[in-house]
């Protein structure tokens, strides 16, 4: 962890649905050009952790800070401020299927007026190669592609208009083993040629081997273990070596009934 | 004292629907008037709404008009008024089954189709993606729709207007032996601005009650596909209610000063 402040910060966060608790006092940190990978159980709530962030869901009580700035509680105007600094894959693509392909990668920047739609055209056609989509694909609409495909188009629009952070959920989830490292090489390569900070979920725990400088694990709504990548291994942390070497014995009882 | 619960608690329902319900509205209608505006996507929705609920429109129109024609001319013929049928028909037309039949035929269409649409968007997580790429889902989906709605409805009812006035001169013509100059002469001169003005004005009011609920439903739909099925029917259904509630209203206010 740098000195300085941290890009963002999430303080004992807590986020129940009724009666059914997701978070639990959740704390974590992530640097500016940092590359955080949380992993965790299924269910565990590390999609709404992201939502929270995003404000798309309201955390019930904590603290999160971008660049210093409280999130919960924020009115729209500095909601949507602060949501210019993000890009984001959604865990199921979320892409517009009222739309071509190229409108949905350019469509922040369309929305912010920096280009206008020739100019969005080739930057989506740029961007669709970066991920391995040929040309051709930019004139489909979404639901004429295979869902890795649409996977692939959702991360393209995460990165189009250069975010200063960006949050994946899930980037390499139903896509083969080769485009995945694809993949994930771009991550790399948005996260530290760029500059830009990643905040990634992911259960393919080769992919976090490769994109995190730090890894959490997120178990019962807390962070129950954060360290740099290289520690995973030997964290001393019976909960995350279960789930690392993915073992069905261990201190992580899935509900399941044999 | 226990059969006093469930109402209780469907009137703390009711009134956190119309809470929902009326800051929805504020919500929607302050971004009507607030850039950026979706000019393309107005248009679209207005081409969707306006052309291709014609056919629609344009058939049940006529078929109100035909059979207008033929029951008011059995109906009065027991008080040997016969001569009354055109006056009847643009009347009953312009004020009344004009903007109500359209307003009802077009909420199943656009009702149906706005909260499929929009609640599809909610539950695959598109709204929340609109968020996340700088723009307001209300701002987007919602006010380029109302305004469709507004702009549109008026339109169509003319549209209705027309062709349920034809549908009657075609029964009276063909059917029932009137000379057709007469029966034209006679309802051009029955026909009074108010009567085709005051059904405008309900238009306007259908359409912002249909695409307002078809929204709204969509908007708040959650939980899949039953989810989004739920919010269809919700919305038609709440908007057919509304358009007869509010055209006996809106009747109130014009026609009894
Ligand atoms: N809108 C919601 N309403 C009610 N419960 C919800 C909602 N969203 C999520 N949950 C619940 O919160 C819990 C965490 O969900 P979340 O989507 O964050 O899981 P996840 O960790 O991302 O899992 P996965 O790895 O399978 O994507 C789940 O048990 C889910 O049932
Ligand atoms: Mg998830």
């Amino acid at each position: 962890m740098s000195q300085s402040q941290p890009k963002i910060s999430l303080e004992n966060v807590h986020k129940a649905f009724g009666r059914k608790v997701v978070l639990d006092g959740l704390s974590l940190d992530v640097g500016v050009g940092e590359s955080v990978v949380v992993i965790g159980g299924s269910g565990t709530g590390k999609s709404v952790m992201l939502k929270c962030i995003l404000g798309l869901l309201h955390a019930d009580s904590g603290s999160i800070l971008v660049d210093g700035e409280q999130v919960i509680g924020s009115n729209t105007e500095t909601r949507e401020r602060i949501n210019h600094k993000f890009g984001m894959l959604f865990q199921g693509g979320a892409l517009f299927d009222s739309l071509p392909v190229w409108e949905n990668v350019s469509f922040g920047l369309l929305a912010e007026k920096r280009v206008n739609r020739d100019e969005a055209k080739e930057l989506a056609i740029s961007k669709l190669a970066q991920v391995g989509l040929v040309a051709e694909v930019a004139d489909l609409s979404p639901s004429e592609l295979s869902g890795g495909m649409q996977k692939r188009v959702g991360l393209a629009r995460a990165i189009a208009a250069d975010p200063e952070v960006i949050f994946f959920d899930e980037p390499t989830t139903g896509l083969d083993p080769i485009m995945a490292d694809v993949i994930n090489d771009l991550i790399v390569k948005t996260t530290r040629e760029v500059g830009a900070t990643a905040l990634s979920i992911t259960h393919d725990m080769a992919s976090a081997r490769k994109i995190a400088d730090r890894v959490a694990m997120l178990y019962e709504g807390k962070i129950i273990w954060a360290g740099p990548v290289a520690d995973i291994d030997h964290s001393g942390n019976e909960y995350v070596d279960q789930f690392i070497n993915g073992r069905a014995e261990g201190p992580i009882q899935m509900a399941v009934r044999a | 004292m226990n059969f006093l619960q469930p109402i209780g608690r469907m009137l703390l329902t009711f009134l956190a629907t119309a809470g929902r319900l009326t800051l929805f509205t504020a919500d929607a209608v302050s971004h009507v008037f607030r850039p950026p505006f979706y000019l393309r996507i107005l248009g679209r929705q207005m081409i969707d709404i306006g052309y291709y609920s014609l056919p629609v429109v344009g058939l049940t129109a006529i078929f109100a008009g035909m059979v207008l024609a033929l029951q008011s001319f059995t109906g009065f013929s027991r008080f040997s008024a016969e001569g009354a049928v055109a006056n009847v028909v643009v009347l009953s037309i312009t004020r009344e089954l004009g903007p109500v039949l359209a307003g009802l035929m077009v909420a199943g269409r656009i009702g149906a189709s706005l909260a499929a649409e929009i609640g599809t968007m909610r539950v695959t997580e598109q709204i929340d993606a609109l968020t996340t790429l700088s723009t307001n889902p209300m701002k987007y989906m919602v006010a380029p729709r109302l305004v469709a709605g507004v702009v549109m409805f008026p339109f169509l009812v003319l549209v209705a207007d027309i062709i349920g006035v034809f549908g009657g001169y075609l029964v009276a013509v063909h059917r029932l032996g009137f000379n057709g100059a007469n029966y034209l002469q006679q309802t051009y001169d029955f026909l009074a601005a108010e009567d085709v003005n005051s059904g405008l004005v309900k238009a306007a009011v259908f359409g912002f009650i249909v695409t307002l609920m078809g929204c709204y439903h969509g908007y708040h739909s959650r939980g899949g596909a039953q989810g989004v099925g739920t919010a269809t029917t919700n919305a038609v259904v709440s908007a057919s209610i509304l358009i007869l509630c509010f055209d006996y209203v809106l009747t109130e206010m014009f026609f009894t000063k």
